[in-house]
């Protein structure tokens, strides 16, 4: 929070527009939120001239008022209104507070040109009994007539709501810093406030001792003041704290949180009294116990910085005070601190305590050790001036900071290159005196100090560029394109394949879906096929997002659960993933789950179900797709959480790629089948180019055949042995009818194959094929061993 | 030759009566078969006088060839009305319900990115990836986002192992990978759209996990203005050629200068509504100059070599074109939803 009527102490803003200011304030990088004002538009201070009764009315009066340029008439009812009083005039246009326009108007047919006002009609007070009792507000000061009446009612000021971002927060947070950033952006020059004061002779030095015993406090400074007079604040003080969002509470306490909303120093304040002859400024030990000024024990760590009185802790540095040497209302003497300590360690104490304080947090930020010691003399001038301290002379001080100037050398063409503008050497020179950069420039060769009330910026041409560039308006930019040579880019690596695999999906018939990484611990619990032992989260924000999933199944499962719910009856879904196991090993996986009817026309009773040989044709046909044909097989597994007769891994070039089957009736009760394969793994094999292949000129004959076998006899190894026995003239094998029942033993099922036989470079004559046939015959009865049966 | 003319109106009047295929083939056989009244006539020319048959003859001939004529057309006539009459019968309702096709939809997050990434594929951007799973270096230490940054407290980031090992809290680790791959002597043009996790709760408008599409491009000379053109192209091609769009100053460690870059509300077109909230305005990415720290420090030198990087949100891109107003629907398809998104967009 910034308020305006303070800002104009350092930088010209009199003749600005607020709004428009916030505006061009914003357009150059630092985004004001909210333009906040209590002001009161057409709202002066008036002096009753005349005031007699209104003639048709038997309270309302009628008054001549004085509002400056003129002399008006208005009608008032209450009864305190008379002549020679000083008032408050609502003009014609005015808008009080719950949207009331003052409108010029009759009231008894009596001309009325504004209002006179109570507090409680400017939203000042309430409206009670008490405050309508009182009647308008009699204006007693030194205003005169026409003057803006929103100075009288402290309504003048405006406050600006600042989102700043991370880098800005630390100079546009304090209202001097804030002012060099309007002053850079209107090219004014800022003038800092007065931080003079008398000393008197005795000499700090011989009431107080200092040591500093950690890095983490590379400047630390005091000053010693007495016999203050604790008291309320003037009003200008208090006004101002308001706006900025602080409570007022006595003129000690006030100034110290005042200038440190002047400068962004924060300043701690120990009664001298309480405190003793010592500080000592030192990490923290283990464990180490101190009550903080709201009251509360706080237990430190190591890690913490504490100020101590040589032997107990007095104050948690930058974080809070102790309660042991607070400033009270009896106290006379007083310590002023002003410090710099390391930005990490007071941001991680006050999280550590949960205590973020308006001083760590400024803290937290970095600081500047130039304004450490401004607002030391500016608090002892405000200490002397509205609480009658005096000052004792001479600092003591430990002073460890680098003060290394943060300097860049460039010239304006770099600048250009950068921002692809086209500024002149004296246009630079125009920006680096508005930003209030000092430099020295030599044949074009700028050379610019950072000021140090900018630790934002580190000393390279690309921060000098953004200063200039946010400045010269990014709105001025002209859009290029970079030169460079054209091509089409490409997916690089597996992101090709994944593509790939995506659209075949949809393809055929499959809804894509994106899923949680994070997933609970009994979701992790599930297909554990691969047996891999899962990343578990150290520190989760919640149960069921404590573990990086290794499958993408359990999630599928989840998804097709909430389409459940929702009578979704038919649910193809798939989804490609990274997995993760503990060693951090990736492996990009591509999860499949059916339920319900893949292919359907419920009136011409087509239902097509997702069964087991449905999503294992989704499988092969992808695989199929990718070129891998013939190269993959099913074996049937027992895997967790799949039904042990529906279930099967998935082999390609005889390496186990993924799982398919039926998930466990004992797990989901429905119907549903999943399949999941490794994309990685898949990624890793070579696949051959396409290679043109014309269909035989001659023509091709076809037999059929069953077989009777045991009923755990696979096809596929009835298949195999068909396929050795046929040789080379056998070219297609097709399983057209599978049976068990009636004529056919209770323990045996009757597999039916249609063979093809042809040869690419000839006709194949009767008696070759049957003899080829024959022999197949013979060796699947004998080798398999299966019993043929009627052809 | 009466006689003829007489055969030829009574087959006539004959044909008019029939209405089956299998009488007209009786009534060939009775006119023109082997024993047909017409076939046995031509046996008579023998019993004629010789200067009377030629004529007979060629009249034989011709009342052979109408009685063909007058049967064949009603031949044909049978056929058509039996043609038409199946016809009658195969008719079907058109408007009953079609099969229903299985095409599945694409999850709405990677149809967005599908359109960006093409928008910059076309100007010469790779796609690459990167791990989920990332070291704490390339998340941040090479990102200008040292250890003890307060950058890294924004983040809120998901650690795995202590400061070392954590879910990558932003999709930039990629561009760090690519510029350390590339061995700072080659320019540099990709996307790397990914997912991205920070400790967030999740509810309408907050998500712990969530995409990111974040780009480089490293060369010589490269501008400002070269990335507020790149940018132009952008919000041209997802939000149409009649969006306008704005910088504004922003801040980004690994950046500098750091712009927020803005398009003009497409709904209000800039008069102001609730969608920009009466700004006329909608942020879509941040972005900026790649910081001369993270150039050197993954391997180019920043004297040499320039660039700019930036990052959409994916799910803010999506929210926006489609007017989605809840971030967790992208994450918990819902099969009635989906199916809008397979189609073609305009």
């Amino acid at each position: 929070m910034i308020s305006l009527n303070w800002v104009k102490d350092y930088v010209d803003i009199e003749s600005e527009d607020l709004k428009e200011l916030a505006v061009k304030i914003t357009k150059a990088g630092v985004n004001v939120e909210a333009v906040m004002t209590s002001h009161i538009d057409h709202l002066v201070i008036g002096k009753v001239i005349s005031c007699v009764n209104h003639p048709d009315s038997d309270h309302l009066h009628l008054c001549s008022v004085d509002v400056g340029e003129k002399v008006v008439q208005i009608v008032c009812g209450a009864s305190n209104v008379r002549e020679g009083i000083k008032v408050i005039v609502a003009l014609p246009g005015c808008i009080l507070p719950g949207e009331v326009e003052i409108k010029a108007g009759k009231i008894r047919g009596q001309e009325s040109n504004g209002m006179i006002c109570a507090l409680f009609e400017l939203g000042v007070e309430e409206k009670t009994e008490e405050t309508y009792a009182k009647g308008i507000e009699e204006v007693h000061s030194s205003l005169k007539p026409g003057d803006d009446a929103n100075i009288y009612l402290g309504t003048d000021d405006t406050v600006y709501e600042l989102d700043v971002h991370k880098h800005r927060n630390n100079d546009c947070y304090y209202h001097i810093g804030f002012a060099y950033e309007i002053a850079s952006i209107l090219n004014k020059k800022v003038t800092l406030p007065d931080a003079s004061y008398q000393e008197i002779k005795d000499n700090i030095k011989d009431y107080m001792h200092l040591k500093v015993d950690t890095p983490k406090c590379p400047y630390y400074t005091c000053k010693m003041v007495r016999d203050v007079v604790i008291k309320e604040s003037p009003e200008f003080i208090k006004k101002r704290l308001i706006a900025a969002g602080m409570r007022p509470i006595n003129n000690v306490v006030d100034i110290s949180n005042y200038v440190m909303l002047e400068y962004g120093q924060p300043l701690h304040f120990f009664d001298k009294d309480k405190l003793g002859d010592n500080i000592l400024v030192r990490d923290a030990k283990e464990k180490e116990e101190i009550i903080t000024l709201d009251g509360q024990k706080r237990i430190l760590k190591s890690s913490d910085i504490v100020i101590t009185d040589g032997k107990k802790p007095v104050c948690i540095a930058g974080v809070m005070g102790g309660e042991n040497t607070d400033v009270d209302l009896n106290t006379k003497n007083i310590l002023i601190e002003s410090a710099i300590f390391d930005a990490v360690s007071i941001r991680y104490t006050a999280s550590n305590l949960n205590l973020k304080s308006e001083a760590s947090i400024r803290y937290g930020k970095g600081l500047n050790f130039e304004y450490t010691d401004a607002a030391l003399n500016r608090a002892c001038h405000l200490l002397e001036k509205y609480a009658d301290a005096k000052i004792l002379s001479g600092v003591i001080k430990h002073d460890k900071v680098d003060k290394k100037e943060k300097v860049v050398t460039f010239e304006t063409k770099e600048i250009n290159t950068l921002l692809g503008i086209t500024l002149t050497d004296d246009d630079v020179k125009v920006e680096l005196a508005r930003l209030d950069f000092p430099y020295v420039e030599k044949k074009g060769v700028f050379k610019v100090t950072i000021p140090r009330r900018r630790l934002d910026i580190d000393p390279n041409i690309n921060d000098i560029a953004e200063e200039i560039g946010r400045l010269y308006g990014y709105h001025n930019l002209v859009s290029t394109l970079p030169l460079v040579p054209t091509r089409r880019g490409v997916y690089v690596g597996d992101v090709k394949i994944r593509k790939t695999i995506s659209r075949r999906l949809r393809t055929l018939g499959l809804n894509e879906t994106k899923n949680y990484t994070l997933t609970s611990s009994e979701a992790a619990s599930h297909f554990r096929y691969e047996n891999k032992e899962a990343v578990v989260l150290p520190n989760p924000m919640s149960l069921d997002k404590s573990v990086v999933r290794t499958s993408t199944l359990p999630s599928l499962i989840g998804v097709y659960e909430y389409n459940k719910a929702r009578q979704v009856e038919n649910i193809l879904l798939y989804e490609i993933a990274k997995t993760y196991d503990k060693d951090y090993q990736e492996d990009t996986k591509v999860g499949i789950l059916m339920k319900g009817n893949y292919l359907e026309n419920a009136w011409q009773g087509i239902h097509v179900k997702c069964d087991f040989y449905c999503i294992k044709g989704i499988i092969e046909n992808l695989l199929d797709y990718l070129g891998f044909k013939n190269r993959y097989t099913f074996e049937k597994a027992t895997i967790p959480d799949l039904h042990p007769g529906m279930s099967a891994i998935i082999k390609v070039d005889k390496e186990m790629l993924g799982v398919i089957g039926r998930v466990h009736p004992s797990y989901q009760k429905d119907e549903i089948y999943v399949a999941e394969i490794s994309m990685t793994k898949l990624y890793q094999k070579q696949v051959k180019p396409i290679k043109f292949k014309a269909s035989s000129k001659y023509p091709e004959i076809k037999k059929d055949v069953a077989f009777a076998v045991k009923k755990n006899v696979e096809a596929e190894t009835l298949i195999q042995q068909i396929r050795k026995s046929g040789g080379k003239l056998l070219s297609e094998i097709e399983i057209f009818d599978v049976y068990v029942g009636e004529n056919v033993s209770e323990d045996e099922k009757s597999i039916a194959f249609s063979l093809t036989f042809k040869d690419p470079t000839r006709t194949l004559s009767d008696e070759e094929v049957t003899e080829v046939f024959e022999k197949i015959i013979r060796e699947v009865e004998e080798k398999v061993p299966a019993k043929l049966r009627n052809k | 030759m009466k006689d003829l003319e007489k055969i030829l109106s009574e087959l006539e009047g004959k044909i008019k009566t029939i209405e089956k295929e299998s009488d007209l083939n009786n009534l060939r056989v009775e006119y023109l078969g082997k024993k047909g009244c017409i076939t046995a006539l031509s046996s008579k020319i023998g019993e004629l006088p010789p200067e009377e048959r030629k004529t007979f003859g060629a009249s034989l001939n011709e009342t052979k060839n109408k009685a063909t004529e007058l049967i064949d057309a009603k031949k044909k006539e049978l056929d058509g009305k039996a043609l038409s009459e199946k016809l009658t019968r195969e008719d079907i309702d058109v408007t009953l319900p079609a099969l229903k096709v299985p095409v599945g939809a694409p999850n709405i997050l990677e149809n967005i990115i599908e359109e960006v990434e093409d928008v910059f594929m076309s100007m010469g951007y790779d796609v690459v990836d990167g791990p989920e799973i990332e070291e704490d270096r390339y998340n941040f230490e090479l990102l200008n986002i040292p250890k003890g940054h307060p950058a890294r407290d924004a983040q809120d980031t998901f650690y795995i192992e202590d400061e070392t090992i954590l879910l990558r809290s932003q999709t930039s680790p990629v561009q760090a990978r690519t510029m350390l791959a590339a061995g700072g002597n080659t320019p540099i043009r990709m996307i790397c759209p990914g997912k991205t996790y920070r400790r967030d709760a999740d509810d309408a408008t907050h998500s712990h996990q969530f995409m990111q599409i974040e780009g480089l491009l490293v060369d010589k000379d490269i501008s400002l203005s070269d990335l507020k053109g790149t940018f132009d192209v952008i919000a041209k091609r997802l939000f149409g050629d009649d969006v306008e769009t704005r910088f504004r100053p922003s801040y980004y460690q690994f950046t500098e200068p750091s712009v927020e870059t803005d398009i003009s509300c497409f709904v209000c077109k800039g008069k102001g509504c609730s969608l920009c909230k009466n700004t006329g305005w909608i942020t879509v990415s941040g972005a900026g100059m790649v910081h001369p720290n993270v150039l050197r420090d993954c391997g180019y030198d920043p004297k040499v070599w320039s660039g700019f990087a930036f990052g959409f949100g994916a799910e803010r891109l999506a929210m926006l074109k489609y007017g989605i107003n809840d971030i967790r629907t992208f994450y918990q398809t819902d099969l009635r939803e989906s199916s809008t998104f397979d189609r073609k967009d305009v």
